[in-house]
């Protein structure tokens, strides 16, 4: 017994009896609703106690929570990258593919089926309210400059896809109708090109010569950077003329795609009709007949990612759901073998004059302590696999604030639900069986 | 605060070496009578009555009667024995007074009220606030510190932290634990265990203090010393009934009701009753050879 602590607790004895007759009856008279500090206070306390049975039970709950979080993440980041690519084409493209539309699916459509023309492209001048068209011919290749190399992406495009694609220059000028009649061996460059090819060796690339499947061409103009928005970066890119391409890179009768630009926004659900008219018309479909290329214009490119984004969202939730559901079961479990472990103790506290409320409340503010725990955790491992993920895919981390206050909705949800029944249980109990408990 | 209460803990303090026996006796006998004559506002009522109390256990197809009309009637500040043999419905008595279960028939008033048709939660307030229980085996828990364990009555009672955490420590400083606060009840002996559980009983300074077998757990003198803070208690002016089947603790108590077959069958004043104060301090002399016997025995035969 040291003396030193006896003292300082006598010292606030004497005020502290004066302030209890003062204080008591008031006190008495009034009992608190659900004593939510002390309850969560003595939930935690009680969780801690059998810490690894607790980790164990919320288990359900963080891996549920943890997928939704982690792939909303990635979705999210996703959709940001296919709006920014729509709005980088201009709200006045429309793309056309080969292949026929199936839901979800036709963007890998692409060149798959062979079935556009550089004559389809130069036809669909002639339609109403169309400013600018281009065929593309896309071709894998190496190019080298100097000591340098880059694997890219080369595309053959008329002279008017500057204006389709929006591109800016930041040095020299695209290449000119001259340049594409006479098919001439020049290249502009986008950025990430230029950065591997040209930036190490300080060269200026304007004027330089590279080498693309062995045959030389001149770079004559660098486009400004529209900034890296994730895969399929839109700057590793390097445009030549159409006819370039078409005799040097690739001799394909048919061309990847075609992208046209309609004048104005509002014209554009017109021309897109006209545009497939006249391609059925070319191509010899009759009325009814299925089309062997697709027009999309950019409402279509959002609203194809949309439904892809629906389709994976309800297979979110029903995955979650089901785990969420495994894991308040785990939570129910684990708080009815909790009650009857504690019978005892429940018994004293009811003893000690505990309502039945009280202990009820007791056990479910401990459920709903382990559940929104479980939420917590699995937040925070669904942020982390999001920005792995993301980071892994070169995506925007896009933070849902949605998601995570669905999360935690959810996650305290399923411990009131399933926390329930173990609590109402316990507050049940008689006493004096409960007190007889060992 | 703190500077405010600077000068009263010093002068406490002075005092302090004189006796230390007067951290239980003198401190604690003001405040424990005032915090007493709380209840005598609510009128001269008899703390118990009990009227032609019974309870019948219905198992299955057969009903079986513990109790069989009992009238009792323990008046403010008596200090009773319940005894028996087992079967007699001593204990069925003491749930009842204890209102952890309702009699089958019969009245029951505590402090002039009729509780055996209240609903659950007035008679869960109702053991909050006018009974205290002090069990066998303790009834502590494991998890919660002594003062933690003191003060959750008055958690349930709805009293802010501060003010629980005031009047726990000043409970456990009545029964001698002021130095314990922050154990845990393993850490705790067998008498102080029970020493915190009085602890806890007494800090909603109730009108009753239920002990069933308070020392059934406990070796001779750890038990006298248990014996001896009910009778300070009950010199302070508390109400004690003591559910026990052991003659010598039952000789402690001022009065005796003796069960048998769910009836009482004697109901008789104590002629000599035993101060087991005194003969601690005699049991103390007749041990220590080594000059132990003027310690305070509720606070040092834990440490020997």
């Amino acid at each position: 017994m040291t003396t030193s602590r006896i003292p300082t607790t006598r010292a606030t004895a004497a005020p502290a009896r004066r302030a209890a007759r003062g204080a008591g009856a008031g006190a008495f008279a009034s009992r608190r609703g659900l004593m939510l500090g002390p309850s969560v206070q003595s939930a935690l306390e009680a969780l801690w106690a059998n810490r690894l049975r607790s980790l164990l039970t919320i288990l359900g709950v963080i891996v549920g929570v943890a997928a939704v979080i982690a792939v909303v993440t990635l979705t999210q980041g996703t959709s940001a990258v296919l709006n920014a690519r729509v709005a980088g084409l201009g709200t006045n493209v429309l793309t056309i593919t080969p292949g026929a539309t199936t839901t979800g699916g036709a963007r890998g459509g692409a060149g798959t089926r062979q079935s556009l023309t550089q004559a389809d492209a130069d036809a669909l001048t002639a339609v109403p309210h169309v400013a600018n068209v281009s065929p593309l011919l896309s071709a894998n290749t190496q190019i080298l400059a100097g000591a340098q190399n880059w694997n890219t992406r080369a595309q053959g495009v008329y002279p008017g896809f500057q204006a389709i694609g929006n591109w800016q220059m930041a040095e020299g000028t695209w290449f000119s109708q001259a340049d594409e009649d006479n098919a001439q061996p020049v290249a502009v460059l986008g950025q990430t090109v230029v950065d591997n090819l040209f930036t190490p060796t300080g060269t200026d690339p304007l004027g330089q010569s590279i080498l693309m499947n062995g045959q030389t061409y001149q770079v004559v103009g660098v486009l400004q950077s529209k900034g890296a928005t994730g895969f399929g970066n839109q700057d590793d890119v390097a445009y030549i003329p159409f006819a370039t391409a078409r005799a040097r890179l690739t001799n394909a009768t048919f061309v990847s795609q075609i992208q046209v630009q309609v004048d104005a926004t509002d014209n554009v659900d017109a021309t897109q009709q006209a545009v497939t008219a006249l391609l059925e018309q070319r191509h010899q479909i009759a009325a009814g007949g299925s089309d062997d290329f697709t027009v999309r214009s950019p409402t279509q490119f959002v609203q194809t990612a949309q439904q892809s984004a629906q389709t994976l969202a309800i297979l979110l939730i029903g995955i979650a759901a089901i785990s969420l559901i495994v894991g308040g079961i785990g939570i129910m479990n684990i708080m009815l073998v909790s009650v009857t472990e504690r019978t005892r103790e429940i018994g004293i506290r009811m003893a000690i004059g505990a309502r039945r409320g009280d202990i009820r409340n007791q056990f479910l503010i401990e459920a709903l302590t382990l559940s929104a725990g479980g939420g917590a955790a699995g937040i925070l491992i669904g942020l982390g696999g999001g920005l792995a993920l993301t980071h892994a895919f070169q995506l925007p981390f896009v933070l849902s604030v949605v998601a995570i206050a669905l999360a935690v909705g959810v996650s305290m949800l399923v411990g009131i639900v399933f926390g329930f029944y173990p609590a109402v249980r316990a507050s049940q109990l008689d006493p004096i069986v409960a007190l007889r408990t060992e | 605060m703190r500077t405010d209460d600077a000068p009263a803990g010093a002068a406490e303090r002075a005092s302090d070496p004189d006796a230390r026996d007067a951290v239980s006796s003198q401190r604690d006998v003001p405040d424990a009578r005032e915090r007493l004559s709380d209840h005598e506002s609510e009128g001269a009522h008899a703390v118990i009555s009990v009227r032609r109390l019974a309870k019948v256990y219905r198992m299955g197809q057969t009903s079986i009667p513990a109790l069989r009309g009992v009238n009792v009637e323990v008046a403010r500040g008596e200090f009773v024995a319940i005894m028996g043999p087992s079967g007699s419905g001593k204990s069925t008595f003491m749930n009842l007074l204890g209102c952890l279960d309702r009699p089958t028939s019969g009245e029951y008033w505590l402090n002039g009220r009729e509780v055996s048709r209240l609903s659950a939660d007035a008679i869960a307030d109702l053991r909050n606030r006018h009974i205290g229980f002090v069990f066998q085996g303790f009834n502590l828990l494991a998890r919660a510190t002594a003062l933690a364990n003191v003060a959750l009555p008055l958690l349930y009672a709805g009293m802010p932290r501060e003010e629980r955490e005031r009047r726990a420590r000043r409970a456990l400083r009545i029964v001698g634990l002021g130095n314990r606060l922050e154990h845990h009840p393993q850490q705790l002996s067998g008498g102080q265990q029970q020493r915190v559980a009085i602890a806890r009983a007494l800090v909603n300074s109730p009108s009753l203090l239920l002990a069933d077998e308070p020392t059934g757990n406990l070796d001779t003198r750890t038990g006298m010393d248990i014996m001896a803070i009910l009778q300070r208690l009950n010199g302070f002016g508390l109400t004690i009934v003591l559910v026990t089947h052991e003659a010598d603790i039952a000789a402690y108590a001022q009065r005796q009701i003796s069960f048998r077959d769910g009836l009482v069958v004697s109901d008789q004043a104590v002629t000599q009753q035993r101060s087991a104060t005194d003969e601690l301090q005699e049991l103390l002399a007749r041990r220590s050879a080594d000059g132990a016997g003027g310690e305070p025995v509720r606070i040092r035969e834990e440490q020997a």
